[in-house]
């Protein structure tokens, strides 16, 4: 029941089919990376699993220890513990950080229930620091005017003051620089605990230099066509993709 | 995909009514020279105010409709079905005990008696017609301040008022500025002597109560030499099906070094015609800043203006409109520099909910004989809906090339990504399109003093930024 557990998920964006009867099963506890080219569908089963309107699921499952989250809304799924880590974070402008993630928590509370204002802080600049973070963040605009690194800061930020259940991370490592890697990397790592699950989603292999998997996984055409431990990210990175795909084109 | 019903903004607030004890003083239905008469009669006043009065409404009746540029909804209002005057009394009481019940009722379930108790240096509460409340702190009595109602002002210092009455805003500027000079009752009647600074402000709350009514405040304040006032305004109505009509005129006048700020937050119900003329002077090196936030009323045109008359007058206007369902807020801003080295900054921000309208119309005005004077001009229009609607109609006349202007204009829609952002985090859409909107007005809230958080706080979310280290 501790999982995010995935079943013959089919889904598709316009006309185009992109997930094809995937399945996938990520325990709490472990964290799981999912590989693959360009065009594989791995942003895509991202944002499926986060209720995204844009894509129709044609066919599966998709739950989060034994709740169904295909049909919710976005922010039920979200509020139901599933975080996700976006490549490209949106700009809201206007709401400070503070203000956002503010929100964002009291939108978990019960209602009439109010944040305590000194022990958000509190907790909001312990994490800020532990990320690099200059405290004077927190009245900048969501994301507006970001930097790679700053905007990447932001997710991981936010995910640990949400305190997610699973956390999915879609391509955090694009546009990082090697001390931000490092510094991102790291505040990944400080959120793996034995009751939450973590799934990297990336193309390269080195961010896994940095966060260390239980498993890699890779995806071609819409679903997972390989499983293995970490060694598996590193024979991609020695020989690429093009081998899965003949594989796959084989079988 | 984002239904407007999904915006949670408190427009409900004020939608309530408790039944009314006969009003003593009615002036019937319908607007004639008798009814002028009797207003003028029941406040029993001097014979150039009746003159006065009597002039504007043949200059009403003259002037036609200003639909040629103004929306046509204004043929929708018919002033043989309005109540023009409407009042248990002329004198306002001193004391809360001593305001009728029902009518105290009304004041303190809107929180004034509260906020008077917490922030505020004077307090007038207008129902229909006339205040039935009006008291300010005792030591700016000693000091010499007067906060009165329109009458008061007029009978009890003409001296004082009558020098400046009608002279920012001439009767016949505007159809509406003529019905007002017609038939005014109830409004502040303000003077600050030199030197004198209100650390608290004054407010006046006006409540339309009655149906098929007409309100027609007056507002004077005048702020000697160096002296300084901020003046807020609030507003609400219960919604009935037939329209009200809401039409003040507001004069201010900043006397040499004098700061005046006036703070509108004007929340109507969604029938309420709300036609206002605002307007202020300003002398050598005063400030004159409207803050005028528009959430109510079915149709509002208002765009407050500053005549900067002396050397190193400043004028602003921050201006915040939501437009939402059978909604047109039709504001702007209106600086005519009259003087070198003049400044004016005006920042509008508009937000169209679902059918909802909001216009910007802008009056710039610089002229060639002037030097080193200075606008900028911010418009930003954000669209909710894809049927919702928004205009500008800047009109700017600049001539010497002393004189600089910068103006900037922008319109923004909310996309689907920034909701599904927000969503992910976990807010429901209502919350994420109210959390945006908040962000879109933010720069133009931090403005507004913190203690007038009791009006937007429904509306906006307040900075906690900085409030704990």
């Amino acid at each position: 029941m501790s999982t995010l557990q995935i079943d013959n998920l089919s889904a598709s964006v316009g006309k185009e089919q992109i997930l094809n009867n995937l399945n996938f099963t990520l325990p709490k506890g472990e964290v799981h990376a999912i590989m693959g080219p360009n065009g594989s569908g791995k942003s895509t089963l991202s944002k499926v699993l986060a209720g995204h309107p844009d894509y129709q699921v044609t066919g599966g499952n998709a739950s989060m220890d034994g709740t169904e989250l295909l049909g919710l809304n976005p922010d039920e799924i979200a509020r139901l513990g599933l975080f996700l880590a976006f490549q490209y974070p949106v700009e809201v402008p206007g709401v400070s950080i503070a203000n956002f993630i503010r929100a964002a928590i009291k939108s978990r509370l019960p209602e009439g229930e109010n944040i305590k204002a000194v022990e958000f802080y509190k907790e909001l600049y312990l994490k800020m620091d532990g990320l690099g973070m200059d405290r004077s963040f927190t009245s900048r605009s969501m994301n507006e005017g970001f930097s790679g690194g700053e905007k990447k800061r932001c997710e991981i930020l936010q995910m640990s003051m949400l305190n997610p259940k699973y956390c999915i991370l879609d391509e955090t490592d694009s546009g990082l620089d090697i001390d931000a890697l490092r510094v991102v990397s790291e505040g990944i790592n400080q959120m793996k605990n034995p009751d939450r699950g973590i799934l990297v989603i990336t193309h390269y292999q080195r961010l896994l230099d940095y966060i260390v998997p239980d498993k890699v996984h890779v995806m071609w055409e819409g679903r997972i066509v390989r499983s293995g431990d970490k060694t598996l990210a590193l024979e991609l990175e020695d020989k690429g993709y093009d081998w899965i795909k003949e594989e796959v084109a084989a079988a | 995909m984002i239904k407007p019903s999904n915006i949670e903004i408190d427009r409900e607030k004020g939608n309530f009514h408790y039944p009314t004890s006969k009003y003593a003083f009615d002036a019937g239905v319908g607007l004639s020279e008798d009814v002028v008469k009797y207003i003028s009669g029941v406040k029993n006043e001097q014979d150039w105010i009746l003159d006065f009065r009597l002039k504007a409404h043949s200059i009403f009746e003259k002037k036609p409709m200003p639909t040629h540029w103004a929306s046509r909804d204004l043929e929708n209002i018919d002033f043989d079905v309005i109540r023009y005057y409407l009042a248990q009394g002329q004198q306002p009481s001193r004391t809360w005990d001593e305001v009728p019940d029902d009518i105290k009722k009304t004041f303190e379930r809107l929180g004034i008696p509260e906020q008077e108790r917490k922030f505020l240096a004077g307090v007038e509460a207008q129902f229909d017609s006339e205040a039935a409340y009006s008291r300010m702190k005792e030591d700016l009595e000693k000091e010499g301040v007067i906060f009165v109602g329109s009458t008061e002002g007029l009978r009890d210092y003409p001296e004082i008022f009558k020098k400046w009455f009608g002279k920012v805003i001439p009767t016949s500027d505007n159809k509406f500025s003529a019905l007002n000079s017609a038939v005014f009752s109830g409004g502040s009647f303000i003077y600050v002597p030199p030197g004198v600074k209100l650390a608290q402000p004054l407010q006046a709350y006006f409540r339309i109560n009655a149906e098929n009514f007409g309100q027609f405040e007056r507002t004077l304040i005048i702020a000697d030499e160096g002296s300084e006032i901020t003046y807020m305004e609030g507003c609400t109505a219960p919604k009935f099906e037939t329209s009200t009509l809401h039409s003040a005129v507001v004069e201010l006048v900043a006397l040499k070094g004098a700061k005046i700020q006036y703070i509108t937050v004007q929340n109507w119900s969604n029938n309420v015609f709300n036609l206002v003329t605002k307007r202020a002077m300003a002398e050598e090196e005063a400030e004159v800043r409207w803050i005028d936030c528009n959430i109510g009323s079915r149709l509002t045109m208002k765009y407050p203006g500053v005549i900067l008359k002396g050397r190193k007058a400043r004028g602003e206007v921050l201006s915040i409109a939501l437009a939402n369902d059978g909604q047109h807020q039709d504001t702007g801003a209106k600086m005519v520099h009259a003087a070198s080295e003049t400044t004016s900054n005006v920042i509008a921000k508009s937000v169209s909910i679902g059918q909802g309208r909001s216009s910007y119309r802008g009056l710039v005005q610089i002229p060639g004989h002037l030097e080193h004077c200075k606008n900028n001009t911010e418009c930003d229009a954000l669209l909710i809906n894809s049927d919702s609607q928004t205009d500008t109609y800047p009109a700017i006349a600049i001539q010497g090339n002393e004189n600089s202007v910068q103006h900037e204009a922008s319109v923004s829609k909310v996309s689907a990504e920034q909701i599904f952002y927000m969503q992910q985090r976990g807010l429901n859409q209502a919350e994420a399109m109210s959390l945006y909107v908040n962000g879109f007005v933010n720069d133009l809230i931090r403005e507004f003093p913190m203690e007038y958080s009791v009006e937007l706080k429904r509306l906006i979310d307040l900075e906690m930024e900085g409030s704990v280290g």
